[in-house]
């Protein structure tokens, strides 16, 4: 069987606890539902009017211990879905007290910025965690209300203007997980996936060293021409670019685009003829993002993908 | 009755219909049942907007990665689908309905005030006029969904005139809502034929009473909020946007404080439906009329109680959460005994299965789907897991589609004979039937497990991920066969119109006062209205022998 996903395919301790409470409620769900079409199915073959039959039937007004009956036993379905819910909730979503978030996961129009205040990487659209760790986030949004969602590893979160909500995160081994917003946030809505990537410890500080390198900006070649063009050609006005005056976070920090495996957040794979293809017209792959088309030349678009690529 | 008459009688005539004088005896009608049916016409029209609306959206998923329609106009698509069939299908749908039966169900002449009850279906039309003429404007209509969450909805996010027409419109129809409210809780109260007591009025009525009281408790919130985003994006105000201070929560509270008791302004009346029509087709009374009446007092107390359910991913903290996980899941015991009231009602009868009892039956499976997950998702982990997926949307189908809408059609079969003197065809009522069962399910079903799966809501485009595909398209076939189904249902009204068979006064063997007058009813809706002795006027009038209440003092 394939992967089905989400409920389907619990990877964290928090979903499977949900995806147990799930599985046990569908289930009553499920044999009330069959009492009901049973009871239906044997009213439609044993109550049907025979043709001809004008007689009326016994004229029954009803009977109140039969429907203070029908009240209890509901009544008692419900303490025990109450009962479940409470438990649950205890085991996935402790109070934080007063620990400092892990990650902080700030949500843009249609991209997803993280933030680890520990280490002071930022980075988007692919977040990188130690595998078998209970994190905690802190999930932010800088415009519209946003939801960040791991369908696989745990509870949806919405990600409000002036509000501000935690969320306890796991991944229970390593390997990448796809999410994506889920509050609709206007017209890329889409488009706004998220992956988590989820590493050894070994490896999650490898990660976190790579990111925290500032690269040296090329001084010759076609490269060199790419950085004079980020610098002149507005993209500065909102891309960041470690050890260059670019800083702006409107738009993703770009100094390590080449550790990511996705532009766009998630349009495009990412590879040089990709990032090529995405700099003559982004409209064309997520129409509506805020990065506009720049109208660069062929070979202005060949330089600044030469530049991103050199940063290392 | 008291003495005082509380709605004073006209001294002048209303106007009077005219013989011959075309649409201006509609349009200048006061009439409870011209109007009642104005409204049935009119929201047939938005019906098939929104149905060509919900093809475009499945058109769109038919396939991963498909491009049929930009993702502006797929989101004017779902926007506009959403919007439309609650507020100018279902609402106007069993609004109207009311207005044509109740004052017929009580032995009433009319509306307590006919005027008003005009003003309402007109600002219906208007409302209306407004939400569709956005798409005469530049970039539109609104794209930011029927639930408009700021600041989304608000400058700078949305500079479009989409979503300044969308709240005018909607306040349109929401000054209509609450005068529908409440002149049918005068009429209600005040102009009961004699020996029509409260515990003796047709369930129906008590079902439209209570909508009501939701009308009128419910719709100034979301009408106040519509004042306050038109302030925000007209005159720059700022109660929804966090950037100058506002709250975008605060929209969410008055959205859902009026979102939710919606949901049973949209279904209270199906159940009232529900509960004329599977009496009359199992040829017994309501079983437990008291448990079915009471459990409609209970459900709209219950869910003025519950909005916060929609906001569980929001972060209102885990004791907000649980309230109103417990608030929630304490609706599904009132609605438990309806349907198992229903069910009892079908037991130990003659049943015959005319196509308005198909329908209903067809409802109560349905509607329960629906409920059975609208209780898991009122626990709110589940909640967090299903929020914003296709798990919702298969929800919401199930209640307001497999629910109110199934209802819907049982009514209209049911009353098109006292509407119109006709019968509709019962050969292409079954068609209509089986159609609607079998596109249904598929369309929505399947929708479960893709929202399970992992598949959000609101998306116009998707990645091929294992099986999504296939389910998707399966649900666009759904949709199709549904399309076709209510173009046989379309059919129907027309054909039966002109070459239906003649319906008789009372043609499927009612006994509510309705059918005590002929079909179509005069203008004066009843020469002599029948005495009332019991919840079934008419039974009584045939059984003599066995009247309901057999002690019921005669009521001069």
């Amino acid at each position: 069987m394939e992967n089905l996903g989400g409920l389907f395919n619990p990877s964290s301790p928090d979903m499977e606890a949900m995806t147990d409470l799930t599985y046990y409620i569908l289930a009553i769900s499920i044999v009330i539902l069959a009492i009901i079409v049973v009871a239906v199915t044997y009213i439609i073959i044993r109550y049907r009017k025979t043709p001809g039959d004008k007689t009326e039937p016994y004229q029954n007004f009803g009977d109140t211990r039969l429907e203070i009956v029908w009240t209890v036993i509901p009544i008692a379905i419900v303490a025990v879905l109450f009962q479940l819910t409470c438990s649950t909730m205890k085991v996935i979503d402790p109070p934080i007290g007063d620990r400092e978030p892990d990650i902080v996961v700030i949500g843009h129009q249609w991209w997803w910025e993280f933030y680890y205040p520990d280490s002071g990487v930022i980075t988007a659209n692919e977040m990188h965690i130690p595998a078998g760790k209970k994190l905690l986030l802190r999930v932010e949004s800088i415009d519209v209300i946003h939801d960040f969602w791991l369908p696989e590893l745990g509870p949806k979160i919405d990600a409000v203007p002036g509000h501000t909500n935690h969320l306890w995160f796991a991944a229970a081994e390593p390997g990448v997980y796809l999410g994506a917003c889920a509050e609709f946030c206007g017209t890329q809505h889409a488009n706004m996936r998220i992956r988590v990537v989820a590493q050894t410890q070994e490896d999650f500080d490898k990660w976190q060293e790579e990111e925290l390198v500032v690269p040296k900006t090329p001084r010759s070649g076609i490269a060199a021409e790419g950085a004079e063009l980020f610098q002149t050609k507005a993209c500065m006005n909102c891309h960041t670019i470690f050890g260059t005056p670019a800083a702006a976070r409107i738009g993703p920090n770009l100094t390590h685009l080449n550790n990511r495996q996705t532009i766009g957040a998630g349009v495009l794979t990412n590879s040089p003829e990709n990032l090529a293809k995405w700099l003559i017209d982004p409209q064309k792959y997520k129409q509506g993002s805020l990065m506009p088309n720049m109208k660069l030349s062929d070979s202005e678009v060949k330089a600044i993908v030469a530049y991103l690529e050199a940063l290392k | 009755m008291s003495k005082i008459p509380l709605v004073p009688e006209n001294t002048k005539p209303l106007p009077a219909l005219g013989e011959n004088q075309g649409m201006l005896s509609w349009v200048a009608s006061v009439d409870h049942k011209q109007i009642g049916i104005m409204y049935l016409i009119s929201t047939m029209v938005f019906f098939v907007i929104g149905g060509l609306e919900a093809l475009v959206i499945r058109m769109q998923l038919a396939k991963p990665e498909f491009d049929f329609v930009s993702p502006e106009v797929y989101n004017q698509m779902f926007t506009m689908h959403g919007t439309t069939m609650i507020f100018f299908v279902v609402m106007p749908f069993l609004i109207g309905l009311g207005v044509y039966l109740v004052p017929l169900m009580i032995g009433a002449r009319d509306m307590a005030f006919p005027r008003l009850n005009a003003l309402s279906f007109w600002l219906v039309v208007f409302g209306g006029i407004l939400l569709y003429y956005s798409f005469l404007t530049q970039s539109g209509p609104s794209e930011v969904g029927w639930f408009a969450y700021a600041p989304l909805s608000e400058k700078p996010f949305s500079l479009n005139k989409g979503p300044t027409y969308w709240a005018l419109g909607l306040l349109a129809t929401g000054i209509s809502s609450v005068a529908s409210g409440l002149n049918n809780i005068v009429t209600i109260l005040t102009m009961r034929t004699k020996g029509m007591t409260m515990r003796r009025l047709p369930l129906f009525v008590w079902m439209i009473l209570v909508t009501s009281f939701l009308l009128i408790f419910v719709i100034p919130i979301i009408a106040s909020a519509f004042a306050m985003m038109l302030l925000d994006r007209l005159l720059d105000a700022t109660f929804f946007t966090p950037a100058h201070g506002g709250s975008a929560i605060l929209w969410q509270h008055f959205f859902w404080g009026f979102g939710h008791p919606e949901v049973y302004i949209l279904v209270l009346p199906a159940f009232g439906i529900i509960s004329e029509v599977i009496p009359v087709f199992s040829r017994k009374p309501i079983y437990g009329y008291e448990f079915v009446a009471g459990s409609t007092v209970a459900i709209g107390l219950l869910s003025m109680g519950v909005w916060a359910h929609h906001m569980f991913a929001v972060g209102l903290g885990n004791v907000a959460n649980l309230y109103f996980s417990l608030a929630s899941m304490l609706i599904a015991i009132p609605t438990g005994i309806k349907v198992l009231n229903w069910v009892a009602t079908m037991w130990g009868g003659k049943i015959w299965f005319a196509t308005p009892m198909l329908f209903a039956t067809a409802f109560i499976i349905e509607f329960v789907l629906g409920g059975l997950t609208g209780v898991a998702i009122a626990s709110v982990p589940i909640d967090w897991v299903a929020t914003d997926t296709y798990f919702i949307v298969a929800h919401f189908h199930y209640v307001l589609f497999g629910g109110s809408l199934f209802a819907i059609f049982a009514g209209v079969y049911y009353w098109f004979p006292k509407f119109t003197g006709r019968m509709m065809s019962e050969r292409l009522g079954k068609w209509h039937f089986w159609l609607t069962v079998i596109g249904f399910n598929m369309t929505f079903f399947i929708q479960h497990f893709l929202g399970l799966m992992g598949m959000p809501r609101r998306t116009y485009t998707y990645h091929d991920f294992p099986y999504w595909g296939s389910m998707n398209l399966l649900s666009t076939i759904g949709a199709f066969v549904l399309a076709i189904s209510v173009l046989i249902f379309i059919w129907n009204i027309r054909r039966s119109l002109k070459h239906g068979e003649k319906a008789p006064d009372n043609p499927w063997n009612a006994w509510t006062l309705e059918w005590a007058t002929s079909s179509p009813p005069a203008v004066h809706n009843f020469d002599l209205v029948p005495p009332v002795r019991g919840r079934r006027p008419l039974w009584d009038l045939e059984h003599p022998d066995n009247p309901d209440e057999p002690n019921a003092k005669i009521v001069l």
